[in-house]
């Protein structure tokens, strides 16, 4: 692969509020660089030429794994995939995100990307994107402006676009703690056994307190186009007592409500890249591991919560 | 406008005059002459450019120079003691676990980073701490055989 040809200013702050003044004057011409591993490979290829690279990776403020009982699990968004998961804490209290990590890429893609960075190129192959999801995650944005907090469900716009307005900043990943008897499975297919997901799902299953049966219940997808819901699927498994035959129909479901890759692409380099990962992957392939993959995954889950 | 980079490399410290958009791969072998970590897969998926940063395994090509200012780096280069060999490097020579040599370096500082975190590793913690790292000659049999082995000639030699 070629080097990067356009040249472009770079910054590195050490501080949020630093970082935050210089997205306020450069954002819109500039992009936010963590790890990078995603954003240089872009412009590498000359699918972007930001005038201006505000590199975050140098704000250890943003590098912590908070959390006690009353509150939620906090990730700063700069927490690199390797330290989440080798956080005992995360092990012990929300091991299903560690499983996910351990699983992401390799050990060197691990150490240096973080969470957030994972989050922001909005790859809709990538990994964290499904399962944050169905654990209800949310994101912590900053600008000058102020704050606002927003569900991670709702932040995948289409593929390779997030909901991220030029002067703003992720700052950090949130996630509840999950309810009594609940179960979460996450499945993925890539070429690779430990390489990056290439389609992938995440199921999120909670039991009624006395009876096997599924009360609450959350499907994702990735690449469907985007990381996103199957709600429909859904609708096959909640308030039901869950079987192999339920399960196999939520399967066929979401494979059937998943949207076609082209359909939302939107301008730009964005367009150029879901031609190409559309030409690697037919949509008939893709909608048939989709409908292995939940039901592998609700199996999975469904196990984990009468565990619970 | 090309900014002030400083580096410790296998111990020696460094100042380099780099374009921003230069990758960490590429001071290391055009501007220190480094050569040992190669440019293989060139997008982070093969680890032949595989370089210590702050003691923790990362891919050079897939991270541009100045993020690491201030670090220090450990290359295939800074592992030997002089003339005599390091013990996974060996290691390496004794199982037959290189041929071609174009993804050793990568392979070998994978390796090194494994066993000071993990030095007594199972088989199945081998293959998974060196999944990212593609072989296109020996297989991966001789490779794993290699660690395990070098893992237990460390741990001889803290004796």
């Amino acid at each position: 692969m070629k080097n990067i040809t356009q040249n472009f200013e770079y910054f590195a702050p050490k501080t949020v509020e630093d970082a935050l003044s210089l997205l306020s004057r450069y954002g819109d011409k500039g992009r936010i660089l963590a790890g990078g591993q995603d954003l240089l490979l872009l412009m590498r290829q000359d699918l972007i030429a930001p005038e201006y690279v505000i590199d975050i990776k140098g704000i250890s403020d943003l590098d912590y794994i908070n959390f006690d009982d009353k509150e939620d699990l906090r990730i700063g968004a700069l927490t690199t995939h390797r330290t989440l998961e080798k956080s005992p804490l995360v092990k012990n209290r929300f091991s299903i995100l560690s499983e996910m990590e351990q699983n992401l890429g390799s050990v060197e893609l691990r150490n240096w990307g973080t969470v957030g960075g994972s989050l922001c190129i909005g790859r809709p192959c990538g990994d964290p994107a499904p399962l944050l999801i169905v654990l209800n995650g949310r994101i912590k944005i900053a600008s000058l402006r102020g704050e606002r907090i927003m569900s991670i469900e709702s932040f995948n716009l289409a593929p390779f676009e997030v909901d991220l307005r030029p002067d703003e900043l992720l700052v950090e990943i949130q996630v509840p703690n999950s309810p009594p008897r609940n179960g979460v499975s996450y499945k993925k297919f890539s070429q690779l056994e430990e390489d990056c997901a290439f389609t992938a799902a995440a199921v999120s299953i909670t039991l009624n307190h006395e009876k096997n049966i599924c009360d609450d219940i959350k499907i994702a997808l990735s690449m469907a186009p985007t990381a996103m819901r199957a709600k429909k699927s859904e609708e096959v498994l909640k308030g039901k007592e869950i079987n192999a035959n339920l399960l196999a129909e939520a399967g066929q479901v979401a494979s059937e409500e998943a949207g076609t890759l082209t359909e939302q692409a939107s301008k730009g380099y964005r367009k150029k890249l879901v031609k190409i990962l559309s030409k690697e992957v037919s949509d008939q392939y893709r909608r048939e591991l989709m409908k292995v993959l939940v039901e592998r995954a609700g199996e999975e889950a469904l196990e984990r919560a009468k565990r619970a | 406008m090309k900014k002030l980079l400083e580096l410790t490399v296998n111990g020696e410290h460094y100042e380099v005059l780099v374009e921003p958009k230069t990758l960490l791969i590429d001071v290391l072998r055009d501007q220190l002459g480094l050569k040992g970590a190669k440019r293989g897969c060139d997008s982070g998926s093969c680890g032949a450019c595989t370089v210590l940063l702050n003691g923790k395994p990362v891919h050079s090509c897939s991270i541009l120079a100045l993020q690491a200012n201030g670090g220090e780096i450990l290359t295939i280069e800074g592992l030997a003691d002089g003339p005599n060999l390091h013990p996974i490097q060996e290691a390496f020579l004794d199982h037959w676990a290189l041929q071609c040599g174009f993804c050793t370096p990568g392979q070998i500082i994978a390796a090194k980073a494994l066993l000071d975190e993990n030095p007594n590793p199972t088989e199945e913690e081998v293959k998974t701490a060196m999944n990212g790292h593609i072989c296109r000659c020996t297989g991966y049999n001789m490779i794993t055989e290699a660690i395990l082995d070098a893992a237990k000639r460390l741990q001889e030699a803290r004796r």
